[in-house]
C-alpha cells in the first residue's frame, strides 16, 4: 500500500512540484477522465428510473421523487413542496393530477383535499437507486438465459479456438514438412480478409450444416483464428528444439509433447489469447446476430440490441444490462491481466 | 551389449554432405570422445546415432542389430544435451521421473530410482526446486542424473560442459569419467575441446568436414597422428609446424623454407629425397639450446611460474611456440637458438597432409 501512495504521488524531485509535474499529471487525469467518465456515467444512469433518465437537464447522480404511505390510500404518493400560493413551503403528497391542477393532501392531516396549481410546486427529490431496473431484468425478461448462452459460447469456444490453434502452431513452429511455408502464409493471408466479405458464404455453410439457431454455429466458424494460430506460432518458435529433443529421448510421445511441455511453456502466449478470445467472443455481435434468430438463444449482445425498438427503446432495461454484460469480461481482465504484458512482450519472438 | 558399428554412414542436406562416409567400431563399455573444430559434422554425427537425426546412407548398429529406421526413443539411448534441455517447468524431481512415467514404470520404484541417482549425484537436496532456481553446474548434474535414471545401453554427451566456467568444467570431467567406470556403459561423447578429449577418452575419433581424420587410443593420436590436422589438433599448446624440402642427396637433411638446415632421423620414415614435406615438433620437445640449428626471434614471453612460452617467428614468418618448464631468462626481442631431439620428430608430406612415419 506505502508503494502504492508512493507511486501515485511520485515526482521529478523528491517533495518539490516541477512543471513537468504539473503536466505530467494534468495528462494522466485527463486520460483518467476519458476512459472513467463514460463508464461511471453508464454506471449511475443504469440506477436512474425512466423519468430520470429522460430528465433535461440531464442529473449526474440517479434521483427519485420521495413518496409517503398516507393512510387510507394503498399506494405511496409522490411529495411535492409548495413554492407560491396558499400553502407555501408545506410538503404535500399528491393524489392526481388533472391538467394544470392537482389535488393534493397535507400527510399528516389527509382528510382534506386540497387544490392546487402545478406551477406553484416542485417535487421533492432525493438521490435513490433504481434497483427495479435490474430485478426487472431477471423478472421481465429472461437474462439467466441470455447471460448462460453467452457464457456457453464464450468458454466452450475459446476452450476449442485455444487447443485448435495450439495445435496448429506447434505443428508449424516444430515440424519441418513441405510446404510448411505456404501453409502459414495462407493463414496468414486470412488475416487480410474482413469478416463481412466472407459473410454470406460462411452462412450457406454453416446452413447447410443445420447450425442456425443453434449455438455451434456461432462457436464452430470462429474455433480457429489466423491471429492466434500466428501469436502461438512465433511464441512457440523461441522454446529451444532441445528440450523436444530431450523429450523423445525420454520416449514421450509427440502429443505428450505437446500436452506434457509445449503447452505448459506457453502458458503466457495462451493466457494472451484467452483474454482476447474471451473478449471477442463475449463482445461479438454481428455473426451472433446473423445465426441466431429465436430469442432463447440470444446472446447479451442481441438481448440488449432487442430492447432498443424501432419506436423506443427501454433504457433503464438496456443500460443495467449493459452493465451486467461488462462485469464478466472486466473481472477477466482483471485476473488475467498481468500476462498480457509479459505476453505480448515476449510473443514477439527473441 | 552395447557395441556400436557405423558403416560407411552419410548425411546430407540437400547438395551439402555434412557427414561424409564414417566407419567406426565403438567396443562395448568404451568411452568414445568425437572431437572436431565447429562445423566438422561431430554433432550431427550424434545426433544421427541418437536417432534425432535421419540418416541419408549408411548403417548404424547398435548391440549388433540395426537400428537405421528406430526411432529415438525405442533405440535404449540416453542423450545429454549441451543446453541441458532440462523441463523449465518440472521440479528436479518431475525432470527425473518424467521419462520412467513414459514407460509406465510404477511410482515406488520411480522414487527409489530418483533417490538412488540423487544421491549418487548429490542433487538430493534439490530435487523440489525448479532448473531457474540451480546453478549451471547443478543444472549439468540434474542433465546427467535425468539420462542416469533410465538405465540407457549407451550415454551420448553433445558438449556437455561447454557452458560450464572452467574450474567447474575440470570438476564436472572428473565426475563423468568417474560415472563411465561406475556404470560401466558405453558412453559418446562430442566435445570440441582436445583437453577434454585426451582426459577422458578410451578413444577418440578426430573428426574434420564431416570425414573421419584418425581414430585411435589418446596417446597413440598425440605420439603418432596420421596427418597434419591431427598433429595440429591434438595436443595444446599446438604442434609447430615448419615447411623444407630433403636434401637431393641426403636423406638425413632437410632445408627448410628459412634456409637452415636440420638433420632428420632416417628410420622409420618414409621420405624421400628431395620431398616436399613439413616438420612437426611439439612445443615441449623444442629446447633453447647454444648448439641449435633453427633460430627464431623471439616476439613474446609468458611466465607462468612453473612454465614458461616463448612465442617465436622464423625467418619465413612461420610462427613457433617453445614450452618451457620452469622459469626463463629469455626476454622479447632476443634471438634464441632451439634444437630438437631426433625421436621428438614427426614428418608429414606437404602435399597430402599424410604423416612419413612408418606404420609398423
Amino acid at each position: 500500500m506505502a508503494n502504492l501512495w508512493s507511486m501515485l504521488t511520485a515526482t521529478r524531485n523528491k517533495g518539490r512540484w516541477d512543471w513537468t509535474d504539473w503536466v505530467s499529471y494534468s495528462y494522466l487525469f485527463l486520460g483518467v477522465f476519458l476512459m472513467f467518465f463514460p463508464v461511471i456515467w453508464l454506471v449511475l444512469s443504469s440506477f436512474k428510473t425512466e423519468a430520470d433518465l429522460q430528465r433535461y437537464p440531464p442529473t449526474f447522480l440517479p434521483y427519485q421523487q420521495e413518496t409517503v404511505m398516507v393512510e387510507g390510500f394503498d399506494e405511496p404518493l409522490p411529495l411535492f413542496r409548495m413554492t407560491a400560493g396558499d400553502y407555501e413551503g408545506q410538503t404535500l403528497a399528491q393524489l392526481r393530477r388533472v391538467g394544470l391542477q392537482a389535488q393534493m393532501i397535507d400527510p399528516a392531516n389527509p382528510a382534506e383535499r386540497l387544490r392546487v396549481s402545478i406551477d406553484d410546486r416542485e417535487p421533492v427529490q432525493g438521490v435513490a437507486l433504481a434497483l427495479e431496473n435490474y430485478t426487472g431484468l431477471f423478472e421481465r425478461f429472461n437474462f439467466l438465459r441470455f447471460f448462460w448462452n453467452s457464457t456457453f459460447i464464450t468458454v466452450t469456444a475459446t476452450l476449442i479456438m485455444l487447443l485448435v490453434n495450439a495445435m496448429a502452431a506447434f505443428a508449424l513452429s516444430k515440424y519441418e514438412f513441405r510446404g510448411r511455408t505456404t501453409v502459414l502464409l495462407l493463414v496468414i493471408g486470412t488475416l487480410m480478409i474482413p469478416q463481412t466479405v466472407v459473410l454470406v458464404p460462411l452462412f450457406l455453410i454453416v446452413s447447410e450444416l443445420g447450425m442456425l439457431n443453434s449455438l455451434w454455429g456461432v462457436i464452430i466458424p470462429g474455433a480457429a483464428t489466423p491471429t492466434g494460430v500466428f501469436l502461438l506460432r512465433q511464441y512457440m518458435i523461441t522454446i529451444p528444439d532441445e528440450i523436444l529433443d530431450a523429450a523423445r529421448m525420454d520416449k514421450a510421445s509427440e502429443w505428450k509433447i505437446f500436452w506434457r511441455i509445449i503447452l505448459p511453456l506457453s502458458a503466457p502466449a495462451i493466457a494472451v489469447l484467452a483474454i482476447l478470445a474471451i473478449m471477442w467472443r463475449w463482445n461479438d455481435f454481428l455473426w451472433p446476430l446473423i445465426v441466431l434468430t429465436q430469442s432463447e438463444n440470444f446472446t447479451l449482445q442481441l438481448a440488449l440490441n432487442s430492447f432498443q425498438g424501432e419506436l423506443q427503446t427501454d433504457w433503464s432495461s438496456l443500460l443495467a444490462m449493459t452493465v451486467l454484460t461488462l462485469l464478466p469480461i472486466a473481472a477477466v481482465f482483471m485476473f488475467l491481466q498481468k500476462y498480457i504484458a509479459t505476453g505480448i512482450a515476449s510473443t514477439g519472438g527473441k | 551389449m552395447a557395441s556400436i558399428e557405423l558403416k560407411r554412414l552419410c548425411k546430407s542436406y540437400g547438395a551439402a554432405d555434412v557427414i561424409k562416409g564414417i566407419d567406426l567400431s565403438i567396443a562395448h563399455g568404451e568411452f568414445c570422445v568425437f572431437v572436431g573444430p565447429s562445423g566438422c559434422g561431430k554433432s550431427t554425427l550424434l545426433r544421427m546415432i541418437s536417432g534425432l537425426e535421419s540418416i541419408s546412407s549408411g548403417d548404424i548398429e547398435i548391440g549388433g542389430e540395426v537400428v537405421n529406421t528406430i526411432p529415438a526413443a525405442d533405440r535404449g539411448l540416453a542423450m545429454v544435451f549441451q543446453s541441458y534441455a532440462l523441463y523449465p517447468h518440472m521440479t528436479v524431481r518431475q525432470n527425473l521421473s518424467f521419462g520412467l512415467e513414459n514407460i509406465q514404470t510404477p511410482r515406488a520404484e520411480i522414487d527409489s530410482k530418483i533417490n538412488e541417482v540423487a544421491t549418487m549425484l548429490q542433487i538430493d537436496q534439490l530435487l523440489d526446486r525448479r532448473p531457474k532456481d540451480l546453478s549451471g553446474g547443478q543444472r549439468q548434474r540434474v542433465a546427467i542424473g535425468r539420462a542416469v535414471v533410465r538405465e540407457p545401453r549407451v550415454f551420448l554427451f553433445d558438449e556437455p560442459l561447454s557452458n560450464l566456467d572452467a574450474e567447474l568444467r575440470v570438476d564436472m570431467r572428473g565426475e563423468i569419467s568417474a560415472l563411465h567406470k561406475r556404470l560401466e556403459n558405453t558412453m559418446i561423447y562430442v566435445t570440441h575441446d582436445q583437453v577434454e578429449a585426451m582426459t577422458m577418452a578410451d578413444k577418440i575419433a578426430v573428426l574434420r568436414l564431416g570425414e573421419l581424420e584418425q581414430f585411435g587410443r589418446p596417446l597413440d593420436l598425440f605420439n603418432h597422428p596420421r596427418n597434419l590436422f591431427v598433429a595440429g589438433f591434438i595436443g595444446s599448446p599446438k604442434m609447430n609446424f615448419m615447411t623444407g624440402a630433403v636434401h637431393p642427396a641426403d636423406r638425413s637433411l632437410l632445408t627448410l623454407d628459412t634456409g637452415e638446415e636440420v638433420s632428420l632421423p632416417v628410420d622409420g620414415f618414409t621420405h624421400r629425397e628431395g620431398q616436399k614435406v613439413t616438420l612437426g615438433v611439439r612445443p615441449n620437445d623444442l629446447l633453447p639450446s647454444e648448439m641449435g640449428s633453427i633460430h627464431t626471434d623471439v616476439r613474446s614471453v609468458e611466465q607462468l611460474g612453473s612454465d614458461s612460452y616463448l612465442y617465436g617467428q622464423l625467418a619465413d614468418g612461420t610462427r613457433l611456440t617453445v614450452h618451457n618448464p620452469g622459469q626463463t631468462r629469455v626476454v622479447a626481442g632476443e634471438r634464441v637458438a632451439l634444437s630438437f631431439a631426433p625421436d621428438a620428430v614427426h614428418l608429414f608430406d606437404t602435399e597430402t597432409g599424410l604423416t612419413l612415419r612408418e606404420t609398423p
